[in-house]
């Protein structure tokens, strides 16, 4: 039971042990911390005022409130949807659940410039429906709603494969008990399944937002590149590095390290949450649902 | 009680967390009019290929303020990116009221698989020289070397020589790969004795002493210039300058053969998104506007060589003189091009499926 | 897992609600976001000529993308491995100063931009960069290279390896190492004897996750790759430069042939998943 990892002793590393923990730190470095450094140092290399005026030029700035804008309708788009699909593959039985835990598993293999090719090929001017929109005129490939589109696709995954195993973990005894006392579903959502699984859903959504502004390879197939209007962030990057703005590139990158980095600050503050509400819940399975629904608990105020 | 909820009820919820973006972005063009003294707003957008940002940045600026002095508000928007794939993101809906490709052939194909303008688009404008096939000015391909130019490299046959490696972008995505190609075929073939077999055989050659083929002409100056790799980079005039200036201490030199391809990067109207758009009268003065003195002027100082006569003769110092030959003297035209070379199976094909067995020196 | 006490649920269970309402949402977003793309992808191929579907999948620059994409991955996967062995092991097991720090670390490239990343190992491995510069004497070229590749793919499926391995490293019981050595085995025969092959399932999981990511990996490839066709052009890369030359009926057949193998993967996994867990 108790193999939470602070809880293991750990040794100081020493003869073939030293060498191993010496040599496994220092390719960490190289690899990762490495490209992470480069990419700080050069975007203050020209020093700070090239750096303020890279981040707060009109084209950075109108592409910062695209992201902001995707990340803002994607994440709350699967919050509803990861919750949807995790209650139906974890809290009903039904056929073909497999092949729903697949196809929703797809996007995460799926190359992102295929998942970009995938909308030009349905909603391109010479696509299935391209005609169609054209002649009501509605623009989806190479203006902002094909940008959400494709970034939808790419982070359909995330909040999904948060809850899931915790749900899975938590068993669904609880709301089968408070079914059967006559709780409607809204009910045993909201007052029992949604506070044990708001650490996942949140880690959820924080991995969502991350990948939803740092997506590339899909968003640059649909993006149509409309400087003001359909650059992303990520595209941005890429346009300031082939202009020679070297410096400019990695300082508007730093801004995408730097959400990078806030992510993975959450993540390890997140990832103990949801192993302790794992846990918590599976050690909790036997008290009875129906206190919880009786009495109004302290988690509710959390999620409103 | 309230368990049975609607499927429907939900879906709407997240249906509508979408909704905005389909009303916001339909659209686009100016249908206000142009009522009492307040301006009109239009947006116009522009899709052009990649070395022509400074370009139009600076000739937009000038435009826009020309427009204004009538009370028009003008907005131009640039999308810029390789030739090919801006060409073909215009035909899959990238909804350009104005267009500016680095050859004809990328905007033969708009009215070949788009239909969106008529094929006589290259005759007409300017009015008074259809001759110029819809380019206000025309550039040539040279060659960017190393500081001292170390490898001694001065015309077209030095770059066949064994020690010298060459970068420059991929013909089958970049339009100013299809000018140098063309223009190392021309060579080849004027030469003493030229003849297709000769050419080829240049061409393979050629290719064979490129370690890095980027998509585009940005790409390919980003390998020479900041990853230091290769002798030899070419690319377009302007684009030469540009890259001289933007290293400038890296003391690039560039060096103009004696004979070179007259390359001209068209500019036209697309006519059918800009009626769509209702901005068909703006992009018109828009395309109109390259020809005049002004923006003849900006060109010159970016580096294309103008049209305009009284322009180009103060620019000469600045712009050496070499002799050009056309596209048409070499190849007969886009589309003879396009099949003989460029095409699937084409010689570019040919020469490229040798590669992988022999190794190109690095 | 203490979960369910093994006092059997009563035998008509009540159904929970909830079945219409979360399987209009999933099938209705599924529907369009992943059923409708894949259909019009499919049908793009099955439309074109089948002639010039096999002679685009055949042509020998489509074999080589594919070798490469799928070749530099399962290197990249190969190498992770051991690499990401050894950082978890050492996360784990060993007193590292900023342990937390490098452990946070492992998920980096996972947080960060694939743009960004491109860009940064380009920087760095480039022929003027930091690393790039230090190896040239040397002979070894990275950036525009198929080693470029490479590395830029191991920097893709590292956390994948740490994080599948990490948790089967903290829950190895101590008694079993320590009975090993009380019976006079050393410490690499104990590891090689007894650790490894308990983590070998998780590690071949981990590895398998990092291949499958790999290969359709782009943004933090295409920077470093250098795209020259036949060497360091991946498939992903190629799909692009097929749909630039309006070539729709051969982007999209390279592209269903990468789905199938990522399809593939998945299933794979699910299954060695559910074997791990019935069995």
């Amino acid at each position: 039971m108790a193999e939470s990892r602070d809880q293991h002793a750990r040794e100081r590393p020493h003869g073939l042990g030293l060498a191993v923990a010496i040599t496994s730190i220092a390719l960490l470095c190289l690899l990762v911390l490495a490209p992470l450094a480069i990419v700080l140092v050069e975007g203050f290399a020209d020093g700070v005022g090239t750096f303020v005026e890279a981040v707060t030029d009109e084209a950075t700035v109108s592409a910062l409130v695209l992201t902001l804008t995707v990340v803002a309708i994607v994440v709350p788009f699967h919050t509803v949807f990861g919750i949807a699909a995790a209650w139906l593959l974890t809290r009903q039985d039904f056929r073909g659940k497999a092949l729903l835990g697949t196809l929703i598993d797809l996007p995460f293999t799926v190359s992102p410039v295929v998942s970009g090719l995938l909308f030009v090929l349905l909603f391109g001017a010479r696509g299935w429906l391209g005609p169609w929109l054209r002649d009501h005129e509605i623009r989806i490939v190479y203006a902002v709603p094909g940008v959400v589109l494709a970034t939808l696709f790419v982070t359909l995954p995330f909040v999904v494969r948060e809850l899931v195993p915790t749900m899975e973990a938590i068993g669904r005894d609880e709301e089968e008990a408070a079914a059967s006392l006559g709780a409607g579903g809204w009910q045993i959502l909201w007052r029992i399944t949604l506070p044990r699984v708001r650490w996942a859903l949140f880690y959820g959504c924080v991995l969502c937002g991350a990948r939803a502004a740092g997506e590339f390879g899909a968003v640059s197939v649909v993006s149509g590149h409309v400087r003001g209007e359909t650059n992303t962030l990520p595209l941005h990057v890429e346009i300031l590095w082939g202009e020679y703005h070297t410096a400019a590139a990695f300082s508007v990158a730093t801004m995408l390290a730097a959400s990078g980095l806030v992510t993975l600050v959450l993540r390890s503050f997140l990832e103990r949450r949801v192993r302790a509400s794992k846990r918590a819940a599976s050690a909790a399975a036997d008290a009875s649902a129906a206190v919880a629904l009786g009495e109004d608990t302290p988690m509710k105020g959390a999620l409103s | 009680m309230s368990s049975r909820v609607s499927p429907w009820w939900a879906l709407s919820l997240l249906l509508l967390s979408v909704s905005p973006l389909w009303m916001g972005c339909s659209g686009g063009g100016d249908a206000s009019s142009s009522s009492g003294s307040r301006p009109r707003e239009v947006e116009l957008l522009h899709v052009s290929y990649d070395p022509t940002r400074e370009l139009f940045e600076a000739v937009n600026e000038r435009f826009v303020a020309r427009q204004r002095e009538q009370n028009v508000n003008v907005t131009v928007r640039m999308s810029h990116g390789g030739s090919g794939r801006q060409a073909r993101a215009i035909i899959d809906g990238l909804e350009a009221d104005v267009t500016s490709l680095a050859l004809a052939w990328d905007i033969d194909a708009l009215v070949r698989e788009g239909q969106l303008l008529p094929d006589d688009w290259a005759s007409r404008a300017p009015e008074h020289a259809s001759e110029w096939h819809s380019s206000p000015w025309y550039s040539t391909i040279v060659f960017v070397v190393r500081r001292g130019n170390p490898k001694g490299v001065r015309d077209w046959g030095d770059l066949l020589r064994g020690d010298v490696s060459i970068v420059t972008p991929n013909p089958r995505t970049s339009g100013g790969a299809r000018w140098t190609y063309l223009a190392m075929w021309g060579w080849a073939h004027r030469q003493e004795g030229g003849s297709d077999a000769t050419a080829e055989n240049a061409l393979r050659e050629l290719y064979r002493r490129v370690p890095v083929l980027d998509s585009g002409a940005r790409g390919s100056s980003t390998t020479f210039a900041r990853n230091g790799i290769g002798d030899v980079l070419l690319t377009w005039e302007n684009e030469a300058h540009l890259l001289l200036a933007e290293h400038a201490s890296d003391g690039l030199e560039i060096v103009t053969p004696a004979s070179s391809i007259l390359a001209e990067p068209p500019i036209t109207v697309v006519d059918r998104n800009a009626d769509r758009h209702h901005v068909r009268e703006t992009a018109d003065a828009y395309v109109q506007f390259m020809y005049e003195d002004e923006a003849q002027e900006i060109a010159a100082q970016h580096h294309f060589r103008p049209r305009d006569e009284a322009v180009a003769a103060r620019h000469r110092g600045e712009l050496p003189q070499l002799e050009l030959f056309t596209i048409e003297e070499v190849a007969t035209s886009w589309a003879a091009a396009q099949e003989r070379h460029f095409g699937d199976g084409g010689l570019f094909d040919r020469i490229s499926e040798r590669r992988p067995s022999e190794a190109a020196p690095r | 897992m203490s979960a369910a006490p093994v006092a059997s649920r009563p035998l008509p269970t009540p159904r929970l609600p909830g079945f219409g309402v979360s399987l209009g949402i999933t099938s209705v977003v599924v529907g369009a976001l992943v059923v409708l793309p894949l259909i019009a992808l499919v049908v793009v191929v099955a439309r074109a000529e089948p002639s010039h579907v096999m002679e685009v999948l055949g042509s020998e620059r489509t074999l080589m993308a594919y070798g490469l994409s799928f070749g530099a991955s399962a290197l990249a996967a190969i190498l992770s491995a051991p690499l990401g062995l050894g950082i978890a092991w050492t996360l784990v097991r060993y007193e590292v100063p900023g342990r937390r720090f490098f452990d946070a670390l492992v998920d980096l490239p996972f947080a960060m931009p694939t743009a960004v990343s491109g860009i940064a190992l380009t920087q760095l491995w480039g022929p003027s960069g930091v690393f790039g510069a230090a190896l040239q004497p040397l002979g070894l070229e990275v950036a525009f290279t198929r080693a470029g590749v490479v590395l830029a793919l191991i920097f893709v499926s590292l956390p994948f390896v740490v994080r599948t391995v990490q948790p089967v490293i903290e829950s190895f019981p101590r008694e079993t190492e320590e009975a090993a050595a009380s019976l006079g085995a050393d410490r690499v025969t104990t590891f090689r004897r007894v650790i490894f092959p308990a983590l070998r399932p998780a590690l071949l999981a981990g590895a398998t996750l990092g291949f499958a990511r790999a290969i359709g990996e782009y943004g933090s490839v295409v920077f470093i790759a250098g795209n020259v066709p036949f060497r360091t052009e991946i498939a992903p890369l190629l799909v692009l430069v097929r749909l630039e030359e309006y070539d729709y009926a051969g982007a999209a057949a390279i592209s269903t042939g990468m789905l199938v193998a990522s399809g593939a993967i998945l299933v794979i996994l699910s299954q060695r998943a559910k074997g791990l867990r019935h069995g």
